[in-house]
Parts: structure tokens; sequence; C-alpha cells
């Protein structure tokens, strides 16, 4: 059944949407045209005149292999953190969906993360994983195992994968349980009656009328991994050592405000921007299509 | 097939107890009927038997062979859902060819076991499509074939006609008693419904917020009710009871307005003054000048008969069955016959058959 209201005339509605619509043209169409404007603007070395370039920016920055390495590593980024943090929280959310003592505080527990400002979360990591001060780090260094991810550059990426994917575990579990918890008990027990045990059931079974929420979180990991990761790899590893752990967004930072190369980096944003609009998307017509069967 | 044996089976939630002790023995083939009102205990009854959870104690014994502490995919048995719990996510064929194929059947087999089945219960025309592009009669009949095409040991139907329209239910009823028949399964069939109570089963076990109260055959549990609560439970309108005294040593009993009416079927044991709870079936109550007043205030045609709900002089609700449209009459005069009378304790509501000697 629809509910719908009808206000009569314009004036109220457009009353109701304009905060909202005021939100969206200061915080994003604004500067998401600025952006726009500026990626086809290249400044002189001084700062002092920009000129209009069109897209020259976009061609130098597909041909220039630092971007295209940057690219990569982002994708390799993107994939570890969605994997992990999903796998992680499914395995979570399939033991909090069972019977268990203690079952509010376990969900408790493994939400928490979620409310941790992404700083303090990397003090935690760095507090966890420094070779000299770090609990596991010393650990790994006594036992033989050279670990520095201040020099040692894939050391440096799986770190920052980690802390990444930690961050993300509580929201896809928060779905993942809901998701859960939506299959009908009965369907699971008719399985069980067929005979079907353990992993068999969970993989013909749960795993399928999971995927629409599954198909859900792995966009939303992907524009996480690729967007909001940025306040944590700022501060685990700056993007370092070297370019080791620089995606696309830290390189947006490093470009446009360390750097002061407004042009290219107004461009790297408006490919992230264009790349989110895209998954976005997709993402929209899947899960509408689903919908409306 | 298989036999059935079920020994002081108990189960309780925490603190809450829900079933206090099942006894019951099916023979092979035979299909009993559990009856009782919503929250009675049936479902969990069940569901013990089929594994889905753990008894807190007694013993199940299905063909000799206690499985109170087996795995469900270990008893072989089929259950048949309320909601038919269908997967979504799989076609007709698929949801019949699930459990084989776990079985490891090979395909040729499975794929006869599942058209087979299909032919049954005329589903070849839709054996690719996904249960919601399925009507609820070819959901419930998806549920069967699931559960037929195993050859399990024992089918479990839990109120499998309720989500069904009226005309759909009383089709289906009687499919489902002409399949069970056909393939000789021990059947357990769970149901609130008195229709499906009367009509389905070789045995009717009436359940009572978790106590057997009777286990008899329809016609018995009917005829020679246990207890007053079976008796206002099975039947429709529910059976009149009127409360009575044992009079005349036992030969009589005498109503509250002060009548005294002999038992037709001989004498109660028990003091005079005993309480009595009398019960008569609305269509046995008889019209008779110079009975009692009957103040009508409910008319119910049905068709083939008519239900008069209304008062006595006493005050009394009572309901009364006729065939036919039935009289127009606001008052009546109505009698009870000694002969329709169902004798219960008054204070304890069991039954009191008359003493042989
Ligand atoms: N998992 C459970 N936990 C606690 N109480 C339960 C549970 N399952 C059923 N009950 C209680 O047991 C009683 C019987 O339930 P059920 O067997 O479903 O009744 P029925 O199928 O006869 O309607 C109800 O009072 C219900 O609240
Ligand atoms: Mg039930």
């Amino acid at each position: 059944m629809e509910r719908r209201t009808i206000f009569p005339g314009w004036g109220l509605p457009v009353l109701l949407v304009m905060p909202q619509l005021a939100l969206t043209a200061v915080f994003f169409l604004w500067p998401a045209g600025q952006a726009i404007w500026s990626s086809m603007t290249r400044a002189d070395p001084f700062g002092i005149r920009t000129t209009f370039v069109g897209l020259e920016n976009f061609a130098d920055l597909f041909s220039d292999p630092l971007y295209l390495d940057s690219a990569g590593r982002t994708v390799v980024f993107c994939a570890a953190v969605s994997a992990i943090s999903l796998l992680l929280a499914l395995a979570l959310a399939t033991a909090a969906d069972r019977e268990i003592r203690g079952r509010a505080l376990y969900r408790f527990m493994l939400i928490w993360p979620y409310a941790v400002a992404p700083a303090i979360s990397a003090v935690l990591w760095i507090l966890l994983l420094h070779p000299q001060i770090g609990l596991v780090g010393h650990w790994l260094n006594r036992i033989g195992i050279v670990w520095d991810y201040k020099l040692n550059g894939t050391q440096a990426m799986l770190m920052v994968i980690l802390a990444s994917a930690w961050k993300q575990i509580s929201y896809n579990f928060i779905f993942l349980l809901a998701g859960l918890q939506s299959i009908p008990k009965s369907i699971v027990e008719a399985a069980r009656l067929d005979g079907a045990k353990g992993f068999f059931r969970f993989r013909t079974i749960i795993l399928p009328l999971l995927m629409p929420t599954v198909f859900f979180l792995v966009i939303v990991n992907l524009v996480y991994a690729a967007f909001e990761t940025f306040p944590t790899v700022l501060a685990l590893t700056q993007g370092g050592p070297g370019k080791a752990t620089e995606t696309l967004v830290v390189k947006v930072y490093r470009d446009g405000v360390i750097n002061l190369d407004v042009g290219s980096s107004s461009a790297q944003s408006v490919v992230l921007m264009a790349a989110v609009i895209v998954l976005t998307a997709v993402q929209f017509r899947f899960l509408g299509k689903r919908g409306g069967e | 097939m298989a036999t059935l044996v079920i020994e002081n089976l108990r189960k309780s939630f925490g603190p809450v107890a829900v079933l206090h002790g099942v006894d019951l023995a099916l023979a092979s083939g035979e299909m009993l009927v559990i009856v009782g009102a919503s929250g009675c205990g049936k479902s969990t009854l069940l569901r013990l038997v089929a594994g889905l959870d753990a008894p807190t104690s007694g013993r199940i014994v299905l063909d000799g062979r206690d499985v109170a502490r087996l795995d469900p995919s270990a008893r072989d048995i089929a259950m048949v859902f309320q909601n038919y719990a269908l997967y979504p996510h799989m076609s007709v064929f698929d949801n019949m060819a699930y459990g084989l194929r776990i079985r490891g059947l090979a395909k040729p087999d499975i794929e006869r076991r599942v058209h087979e089945a299909a032919d049954i219960l005329g589903l070849r025309p839709l054996l690719t499509r996904k249960p919601r592009q399925l009507s609820g009669g070819q959901r419930q009949r998806v549920a069967m074939g699931r559960a037929i095409v195993r050859e399990p040991k024992l089918f479990l139907f839990d109120e499998p006609l309720s989500n069904l329209d009226a005309t759909l239910r009383v089709q289906m009823r009687a499919e489902i008693r002409r399949l069970q028949r056909r393939m000789g399964v021990t059947s357990l069939y769970v149901t609130h419904d008195q229709v499906e109570a009367m009509t389905l089963g070789d045995r009717l076990l009436v359940l009572h917020q978790g106590v057997p109260v009777q286990l008899a055959t329809p016609m018995e549990v009917f005829g020679r009710p246990a207890n007053t609560y079976v008796a206002g439970f099975i039947g429709a309108p529910a059976m009149n009871f009127l409360p009575a005294t044992l009079a005349s040593q036992g030969t009589a009993a005498r109503f509250a307005d002060g009548t005294i009416q002999r038992f037709a079927d001989g004498r109660r044991a028990g003091a005079d003054g005993h309480k009595l709870t009398i019960g008569i079936r609305p269509e046995h109550v008889e019209f008779e000048p110079g009975g009692q007043n009957f103040q009508v205030d409910l008319v119910e045609p049905l068709g083939s008969e008519t239900v008069l709900i209304g008062r006595l002089a006493s005050g009394q609700l009572i309901s009364v069955k006729v065939a036919g449209a039935g009289p127009r009459d606001e008052t009546l005069m109505v009698s009870f016959p000694a002969s329709a009378f169902h004798v219960f304790d008054g204070t304890t509501g069991l039954r009191i058959d008359p003493v042989v000697n």
C-alpha cells in the first residue's frame, strides 16, 4: 500500500525541502563545480594567473606513471580492505546470530569500534604495531621477524589495510546480522531436516539469501576504502614510506594541499567523483531491480 | 514406514514448562492428528520430534531407535511448515531435489523421483518456477512435494493448510489424506482446526496447555469427550454446559431451576448433591411445548442448518442447532433430552460414566 500526502500548492513543499537542498548545494554542488572548473585550469608557478587548458590535466594524469601506480595501489587496497572486513564481519555476525549467552554484550562490543575516531584508532594500531614500543611489533622483532612499517612498504600497506578493515567491521557486522536475522528461521530448519549441515547449509541456503546485503556492502566498503580511509592512512603512514601507501585520495591531498598543483589535484578528484557516481549507479540499479521483483 | 513411540516427553523453555509429559504410540502408516488451541504446545511437540529443539526429558523412538538426541539430519523425518519454508532462491525442481542431492542420489534417480512427485501433485508445468512465482496453493504443493520425494520414515505437518483460503483448504485436506494413505507414511498432523482434526486422522490427540487430554478416534472424542475442555473444543457450535447436582441416589441430575431428570444410561457413583456439569450439544436440544423458556438473541443461518443463540430463564446462554431455516419466533420452549447428556464432574470437569453393575 502506498501512502502519499498531497500538499496543496508549492510553498510548503519547497520550504520543507529547502534545508536539504541548501546543504547539498553548499557542501556538494558548489565544491564539485569548483573542482570541475579548476580541473580544466592550470596555475603558473607562482600561482598568480590561471589559464584554461581544457582536458589537458586529465590527459597528463592518465599518462603519468605515478598516478597509474597510485590507482593500481588503490585497487589492491580497496579490494583487500573490503574483503577482509566483510569476511571477518560475516564470521562474527554468523556467530552472533546463534543463541548464545551474553549475546547482547557481544553485539555491543562489536559495534563499538564504529564510534572510535580514525585518529584514535590509528594511535591504537601504532601502539600495537610500532616496531619498538608496539605490543605486536616489538614481539615480532623479538622472535626474529624483521618488522618495521616505517621502512618496509609492504608492511606499511598491510598495516593500513588492517586498520582500515578493522574500523569497517562494525558497520558490516550490523548489516550482516540484520540480513541474517531477516532470513526466516523455518527455511534454515527445512534445510536442517533435508540433511544440510554446517558450511554446506551456509553456502547453499544462507549465503544466497544474504547476497543482496553482501552486494550492498561491497559497494559501501569500496567507497569507504577509497575515500573514508584518508584520515587513517594519514595518521598512520602519511602515504609512506616513499609512496607505498599513497592511495588516490592521499595523492589528491598531497598534490593539491602540499604541492599546490591545484589543476591536477582537481582533475584527480573529478575522476574519483566519477568513480563514486558509477559505483552508486550500479548499486541503485542492482538493488532497485531486486526490490521490484 | 515406521512406528513412532513417544514416552513422557517434556519440554520447558527456562522456567516455563510447555509440554507436561506426552505419551503416544503410532502404528506404521498411521496418521495421528494433534489438535489444541493456539499456544498449547503443538508446534513445540512437532519440533521436538523433528529434532529442531531438544526435549527436556523423555524418549522419542522412531522405528525402534531412540532419536531424541540425534541431529535432525540423522532422523529421516520430513516436515511441512505452516509458512511452507520453501527455499526462495531455488526453482521448484531444486527445492524438491535439495534433500536428495544431500543424500547423494544419482542424477537420474533424483530426476525420476522429483518428476514422480511432481506428477502426483500436478507440479510438472511449474518445475522451473521460483516460489515467488507460485500461488499459495501451489507453494503448499511444493512443500508437500519436498516432503514426499524424500520418502521419509515420518511426515510432520504443522498447520499446513492454515494459510490457504477456504475452498483450497477443503481441496488440499482431501488431497493430503489421499496422499498419506497412498504412500502409507506414518504421520503427525498438527492443527487447531476441528474440521481437519475430525476428518484427517485415524486417531486424534487433544492437547490442552501442554497436557494430552484425550487420545482416541475422532468419533469417540466427539461422542465421549473425556472432559469439559474436549467437549467444548470439539464440535461447532460448542457444547452447552448446564450446572446441576447429583440426585435420586445418583440416577438423576437436579438442575438449577429445580427440575430433576433421570439419566438415560444409568446411575452415577457419588453422593447426592455432588456438583455436576451436564453437557448437551446444540443439535440435541429439542423444541417442546411445556419446556423451558428460551429467549432468542441471535440467529445464524448457515444454509442447511441454523444456529440460534439465546438465554434460558435462568439467564444462562445456550445455543441450539436446527436443520433448515429454523423457527422465526423470539421465544421458544426447549428441553434437554437425557439421552443426549454428557455428564461431567462439576469441579474437575472429568467425564463421569455410568456405573456398570
Ligand atoms: N523458543 C521458545 N521460547 C520460549 N517459549 C516458547 C518458545 N517456543 C514456544 N514457546 C511457548 O510455548 C508455548 C507453546 O507454543 P507452540 O508450541 O508454538 O504452540 P502452538 O503451536 O500449539 O500454537 C507458547 O506459550 C509459546 O509462547
Ligand atoms: Mg504452532
